[in-house]
């Protein structure tokens, strides 16, 4: 299979290539697919609660759908837009960044990213029968005892879409460890690689607790078990910490990768090695340690006591001290820099005053003693999209437009990148900056209506109007996509005078990456080939055979079998009939598995002739 | 990397598990698999102990419990774990008739050992009346040691399908790390064996 084959063939043959894939870069694009669509469904989501607020006692859409909606909205944007948007990312850059050819289990890649996509349909074909309607959080008894099978969706997607995250974290962990290029230490790995490898941990450790978490709800919900039962000895509050054991790391897991790409960006465009490159490193791990000490300061109003309160307010509030130390090393990248500013540059530089914003007002809430007027106001839905959407989300877009021609091989255009980024960003402040001081008046979250004459009616509007704003920057965004596709010109393989691997192999990608894999001298090690050697990487070894994965259909199938165990679950209480779906879906998935592990899956090689025959 | 060995070299290498980049990637992944499995038993754990008094009026630990079948599953678990070492002793020096052996000896013990937990849900269900719905407890109890079961069960299942695929074939550098990686996993399943017994077993019967 050589390059120029891969490029022309029939529709069918494409989708059965991406069906089968395990290549990193091919599973990287299929993640920014899904995870863009979820995150338009996330965001008209969004618009809907907006248009609702939009007024005192509205009634664009009734109570209960309003319900659906809040939930929806932030089960989609956390776990199948963020996520998915920056394993995208992950898997599409992060190989190349340390000169391997491909994740270490790339069969295991496949699965985690089938996974996650049949978890995000489960969840959202609920929208056929009532949606989930417990928030995001579904905090017991809400959870527990909420009629018909919304809540039953939200268990079974989230816990299939888990499994997929879970791999896909051990699958980057192997890979950084094992597979970096000769030369890699630990201590030259690009920033982004290292916020990969420490979110691999956390998904790792985190996970397993939303894990259990769904396993105890659905064994309230669907087999009549007791723990959050309180007339049987239950207690609702093992939900609220175990959900926030995983929770509040995942926080982490979504902003660390982000703080990566913005590292990048800075460093390239300012023409200068990352400022203080190890202490980020530490701020970094740092970061992800105090994260998983700081769960109960979602619950400092449950009543655990003062100490308790105490403990967590103060562990909280020292991780503004490694964000801090991010905060100022990215400021001084840029100092005496020479620095363009380009789309990608702008979303990094609006990034710093938004998420600072969003960390003060953090610390704010994390004073659990004034806690208790903030909590479950709009003050907390300001605050954390201030860190969501000014964090995460910029982070996404910035990374995007950065490695658009890595990935997509365009260029994406400036004017349009540009008006994107204006209106979403005013759009995003006008939205979010009023919230805080209509949580401050005392507007309760996930509120249906509210009164009017009571001061909240001009800050609401205003907030809609934003939404507005934003949904149009992300519109102008998807034109942009299309338009580079079609209009723009193949882009170079180093548009911007990187500084990192991922531009130092040849565009288009080829699908074994390095021909040979490079010699890395140092931090920033193409940049050192620039400014010390000729420009190119060293190779590090001579051509030979390089060993290649097969492609396999039995991830998907496996996914597969798994959704439709899913519903078998869901249903298996109301019809006998469900069991057929039960045992079938678990049949098809147990049946892939063993199919895997009897079957030898050798992968073949590229022989060194034909590696010859390719120009360089 | 890989593709100029051989998977059946003449003289098998010290540690066939980790002589590929394949095998060497699967032991850490493995390793990487039992930390996030060890903060799911530990969610387990942590919710076990905070319902375990939540008996809600139905039978309570001190009642339930008999130590001798339990100790009995502990050695059973135990001897097991020994039993995968040997294999994995005899998998290092390319004997694969013995790694057979003793892996085989590995999944009867498990197999009594599952054996011996089905029947003690049995009697406590249809003898004591005590059942996952009966009560908070009962869902922890039968959710804790239920989740150890199934992995034991999964284990069980995987150790076949290796020792039947590969029965024929004998030993080389593709199958040494799904032993090994088989292996690990069962001693792990065994350390939270060990948990179990001293939690909720005699914790069970002091508390």
């Amino acid at each position: 299979m050589s390059i120029a084959t891969t490029q022309n063939k029939s529709f069918t043959a494409a989708l059965w290539d991406y069906l089968t894939t395990v290549d990193h870069k091919k599973i990287g694009k299929l993640y920014i697919y899904a995870g863009g669509f979820f995150f338009l469904l996330g965001g008209l989501e969004a618009l809907i609660i907006r248009i609702q607020l939009i007024q005192p006692e509205n009634n664009f859409i009734s109570a209960g759908l309003y319900n659906e909606m809040i939930t929806m909205h932030g089960t989609t944007m956390i776990f199948l837009a963020a996520m998915p948007l920056l394993l995208g990312l992950m898997n599409a850059v992060m190989p190349l960044q340390i000169g391997a050819r491909d994740v270490a289990f790339p069969f295991v890649n496949s699965l985690g990213f089938w996974l996650f996509l049949f978890g995000g349909i489960m969840l959202n074909v609920s929208w056929l029968t009532g949606a989930p309607d417990a928030g995001w959080t579904a905090y017991s008894p809400l959870s527990t005892q909420s009629p018909g099978h919304g809540v039953d969706y939200y268990v079974l997607g989230l816990q299939i879409s888990g499994a997929g995250t879970l791999m896909g974290g051990i699958n980057f962990l192997v890979t950084i460890v094992n597979m970096r290029a000769p030369g890699m230490t630990y201590m030259r790995m690009p920033l982004f690689t290292w916020t990969t490898f420490v979110v691999s941990v956390l998904i790792l450790f985190a996970f397993p607790a939303l894990t259990v978490g769904l396993f105890l709800l659905m064994f309230d919900r669907m087999f009549d078990a007791a723990f959050f039962d309180v007339t049987l000895g239950g207690n609702g509050i093992i939900w609220q910490h175990l959900f926030w054991i995983f929770g509040h790391p995942e926080v982490y897991i979504l902003i660390l990768p982000a703080f990566g790409v913005f590292s990048e960006i800075f460093a390239t465009f300012s023409k200068k090695r990352l400022f203080g490159y190890t202490a980020m490193v530490f701020a970094t791990i740092l970061i992800a340690f105090l994260g998983f000490m700081v769960w109960a300061h979602h619950m400092f109003t449950v009543g655990m006591g003062p100490v308790a309160n105490s403990i967590f307010a103060v562990a909280t509030m020292a991780i503004a001290v490694p964000t801090g130390i991010k905060i100022f090393n990215w400021l001084l990248t840029l100092w005496g820099g020479s620095i363009t500013i380009n789309s990608a540059m702008l979303w990094s530089l609006a990034f710093i005053p938004s998420f600072t914003i969003g960390g003060m007002t953090g610390v704010m809430l994390a004073t659990s003693v004034a806690d208790y007027q903030y909590h479950d106001s709009y003050f907390v839905v300001a605050h954390f999209h201030y860190v969501i959407v000014g964090g995460v989300v910029f982070g996404i877009l910035a990374g995007l437009h950065y490695w658009w021609p890595l990935i997509f091989r365009r260029v994406l255009n400036e004017k349009l990148g540009k008006l994107a980024f204006w209106t979403f960003f005013i759009g995003f402040h006008l939205t979010f900056f009023i919230q805080h001081f209509l949580g401050l008046m005392g507007m309760p979250r996930r509120y249906w209506v509210f009164l009017d004459e009571q001061g909240l009616d001009t800050g609401n509007l205003i907030s809609t109007i934003g939404a507005f704003f934003m949904a149009f920057g992300v519109i102008v965004f998807l034109i942009n996509a299309f338009y580079s596709w079609f209009k723009e010109e193949p882009s170079p393989q180093d548009p911007w005078g990187g500084r990192t691997l991922e531009w130092a192999v040849k565009s288009p990608t080829p699908y074994y990456n390095f021909k040979q894999l490079p010699l890395v001298r140092g931090l920033d090690p193409l940049w050192i080939e620039k400014t010390e050697g000729n420009g190119k990487m060293t190779p590090a070894e001579p051509v030979g055979d390089i060993h290649m994965p097969n492609g396999s259909i039995i991830p998907f199938i496996m996914s597969l079998g798994f959704f439709i165990a899913g519903f078998g679950f869901i249903y298996h209480n109301d019809t006998n009939l469900a069991y057929i779906l039960l045992f079938g879906g678990m049949a098809i998935a147990l049946g892939s598995m063993l199919a895997r592990s009897l079957k030898d899956d050798l992968g073949y090689h590229i022989s060194k002739e034909e590696l010859e025959r390719e120009a360089d | 990397m890989g593709h100029d060995h051989s998977l059946n070299p003449e003289t098998m290498p010290h540690n066939p598990e980790k002589a590929t980049l394949e095998g060497k990637n699967k032991f850490l992944g493995l390793w990487f698999f039992l930390g996030g499995e060890t903060v799911l038993f530990a969610s387990l754990f942590g919710t076990y102990l905070a319902l375990k008094n939540s008996t809600a009026g139905g039978p309570t630990s001190e009642e339930l419990f008999g130590l001798e079948l339990v100790f009995l599953m502990t050695m059973l678990l135990l001897t097991s774990s020994l039993t995968s070492v040997y294999a994995m002793y005899h998998m290092k020096n390319n004997n694969f008739k013995k790694m057979q052996l003793w892996l085989g000896i590995t999944g009867l013990l498990g197999l009594v050992f599952l054996g011996c937990e089905i029947y003690e849900f049995y009697h406590y269900i249809h003898g004591e009346h005590f059942t996952f719905r009966s009560s908070a407890f009962g869902s922890a109890f039968y959710t804790l040691v239920g989740f150890h079961g199934g992995h034991v069960l999964f284990g069980l299942l995987w150790l076949s399908a290796l020792m039947i695929r590969n029965a024929k074939r004998g030993l080389n550098l593709y199958n040494a790390p799904k032993f090994n990686t088989f292996s690990l996993y069962w001693h792990f399943i065994d350390v939270v064996w060990v948990f179990i017994f001293t939690v909720v077993y005699l914790m069970g019967k002091v508390a």
